[in-house]
């Protein structure tokens, strides 16, 4: 088995508050799941001891993330910094709805 | 006995029609599931596009969500490694996953999130549908002979039974004089109830041998088992046969006292199992179904086809219609405003009838207009008090008076009666006799309400107890009211088609009994292999005892010597 790249194995995380209102459901919870599946990296998100697979919506939704949760996002992969910047982002910023 | 595959009722909207698969058939179940994620991923975008204009965004984000669940890898890996490594069907791992799905929503202490599984449902309801698709099989659609299984049956699902195919019921709850119980009796056919744990135990499509007799239910038996118990039931309908030669015979005791047997009837085609089985009539005509089975009130001509259709079967022989009896059940809760804390208390049966005039009229004047064409008695359920009973029969006069008028015909001298079934009544049996042409003693409720036990509730279904003493005592107290009276007494119970008591009964005074068709040519060859005399000293000795235990232990001894022919002697 030859080594793994550096750029391969590339790893990223952060720590982030949930913004939005209503929690990480429905349309925020989409718009996490559906920027996540954009990327290669391996998405894992982790609530207290519970870690789920950021990319299923069905895992994310059974986090019941609610307004003011800290929620780690981890990445391992090709782009794992660009995932973990643009899933931080849409956490950070609050939902649309919350506009709406 | 019964020896057929197995259909099981589940109490949600969808019955799984099978939960595990052969290994051969894994590949082909994962392909189910994915073809039917597929089109319910269809279903639901086609819905979008069609309901663009009219959805507000709320409804289009619930829909979003639910087609992103319809194509999460996760969910579906889930699944389809239920099926690949526990053999589940798609159905059934479907309903495993979602229900562990929805239990973290359910769990959740925001409120907001425990909402969010009835989402949840919806989804699986919806994989459901497109998985199970024209498999639905329910009850109006049975092309084979079929056991039923399930928690419990409720009247209105057993009223629409067919005979031809329900061959068995196995159920959790109940005891031995539940409705199931008695269905089946009334059906001819085996059950076993308050297993606890059957439904859950029992795949639909499961071969199982229900038997009746032993009480015992035996899952996917092999091979050598079902050749033992085949032999077992064809001896059973030798016997069976047997009984039936002495339908001709009269029901009368060895020193020559005659015993009238009468059915039991809850619709008018088994008038005719009751004279079938050497019935001299029907001694209690059950007239609920005629309110269970439909979705409004039964008119006046629905009752009067009913009677009339009875009638034609009986012929000149007597039958007895009960009024209205219900309580407790959809019929009388679906009209209250506040569902009831204790129905069985309640409003219903005779109470009902007398705050529901229309009602109560309704079926009284089709009882009367019948009348005309047959030997037929009226009478009234759960009476507890002298003010009820008169109240009743004034009702009674008015319809009569109404019918005068339209110069419509009805027997004038119909006889009317009342159902002894409540402590109250059997204590003031004297004053009660007074004013009725007969009694009859519904032995079910009478010893509910006697020892204060659900004879439904598995947990304390061994305390009903037709035997207790104080049971005993107050069937001895009715019968030497009704005798003092000169009025006619039957027995109607359930207690009527046990063996058992049947030389208790006649003890006590009891001329009459009405019970099962079925058991009937049973209850005969008992009467006439015993005389009055012997019948009486068991009354004597068992009124002497103090318990239950003691009067059961006493009877089933004299019962076995009485089947086996052997001599009775008692001191």
């Amino acid at each position: 088995m030859s080594s793994p790249s550096a750029q391969n194995c590339e790893e990223a995380e952060s720590i982030v508050e949930v913004r939005h209102k209503a929690g990480l459901h429905m349309r925020p919870a989409m718009q996490f799941v559906d920027c996540a599946n954009s990327f290669q990296a391996k998405i894992t998100v982790t609530k207290d001891q519970l870690s789920v697979d950021g990319k299923s919506i069905m895992h994310l939704t059974m986090l019941a993330a609610t307004y003011g949760t800290k929620l780690k996002i981890y990445a391992v992969g090709k782009d794992a910094s660009q995932a973990i910047e643009a899933l931080t982002n849409i956490l950070e910023k609050g939902s649309l709805e919350d506009i709406e | 006995m019964a020896i057929c595959p197995a259909v099981v009722l589940d109490s949600e909207e969808y019955r799984i029609p099978k939960r595990i698969i052969p290994r051969s058939e894994i590949r082909a179940e994962v392909q189910r599931l994915r073809r039917a994620a597929l089109d319910a991923t269809q279903e639901v975008s086609n819905l979008q596009v069609a309901q663009a204009d009219l959805w507000d965004s709320k409804i289009k984000d619930i829909f979003a969500v639910h087609l992103h669940f319809l194509r999460d890898r996760s969910l579906r890996k889930t699944i389809s490694d239920l099926i690949s490594n526990n053999n589940y069907s798609a159905e059934y791992a479907v309903s495993v996953a979602f229900k562990d799905i929805a239990q973290h929503f359910v769990d959740a202490k925001d409120e907001y999130i425990s909402e969010r599984a009835s989402d949840i449902y919806d989804i699986e309801k919806r994989l459901l549908k497109h998985l199970i698709g024209e498999r639905r099989e329910d009850l109006k659609h049975l092309t084979k002979p079929v056991v039923v299984v399930a928690k419990d049956l409720t009247p209105t699902q057993t009223a629409s039974f067919d005979k031809n195919f329900i061959k068995g019921l196995a159920t959790d709850a109940g005891g031995r004089t539940s409705h199931t119980a008695i269905v089946a009796r009334s059906l001819g056919i085996p059950a076993v109830v308050a297993l606890e744990d059957v439904s859950a135990s029992i795949n639909p499509g499961d071969t199982i041998i229900v038997d009746g007799n032993r009480g015992t239910v035996i899952i996917n038996p092999n091979q050598k088992t079902i050749e033992e118990h085949e032999s077992y039931a064809a001896q059973i309908i030798k016997h069976v046969h047997e009984l039936d030669e002495l339908t001709h015979l009269p029901a009368v005791t060895t020193d020559g006292v005659e015993i009238e047997l009468l059915g039991n009837i809850e619709f008018p085609y088994e008038a005719e199992i009751a004279l079938k089985k050497g019935g001299r009539g029907v001694g209690l005509y059950r007239t609920e179904f005629l309110y269970l089975d439909a979705d409004d009130e039964p008119t006046e001509e629905d009752h009067y086809q009913a009677y009339t259709d009875a009638i034609k079967k009986i012929g000149n022989h007597p039958i007895t219609i009960r009024t209205f009896d219900l309580g407790a059940d959809k019929f009388t809760q679906k009209k209250n405003l506040t569902p009831e804390r204790n129905p069985f208390l309640g409003l219903r049966s005779i109470r009902y009838c007398l705050q529901n005039l229309s009602l109560f009229k309704t079926q009284m004047r089709a009882i009367l207009r019948a009348s005309v064409h047959g030997d037929i008695k009226v009478m009234f359920p759960l009476i507890t008090n002298l003010l009820e009973l008169r109240q009743s029969k004034w009702i009674l006069d008015e319809v009569k008076e109404d019918l005068e008028e339209q110069k419509i015909e009805f027997d004038e001298h119909i006889p009317v009666g009342i159902m002894i079934e409540t402590p109250a009544a059997a204590l003031i049996a004297d004053s009660l006799a007074d004013e009725v042409d007969f009694f009859s003693i519904g032995t079910n409720d009478l010893i509910q309400y006697t020892i204060a036990v659900d004879r439904v509730n598995e947990k304390v279904a061994s305390l009903y107890s037709p035997t207790h003493p104080a049971v005993i005592q107050l069937l001895g107290q009715v019968v030497k009211s009704a005798h003092r009276a000169k009025i006619d007494i039957s027995l109607c119970g359930e207690m009527a088609s046990d063996v058992e008591y049947t030389s208790l009964l006649i003890g006590l005074g009891f001329d009459t009994l009405s019970l099962a068709p079925p058991m009937i040519p049973e209850i005969k060859k008992v009467i006439r292999s015993i005389s009055h005399e012997y019948c009486r000293r068991v009354a004597r000795k068992v009124l002497s005892f103090d318990t239950d235990k003691q009067t059961n232990n006493f009877l089933r001894d004299e019962t076995r010597k009485i089947l086996a022919g052997k001599h009775l002697e008692i001191e």
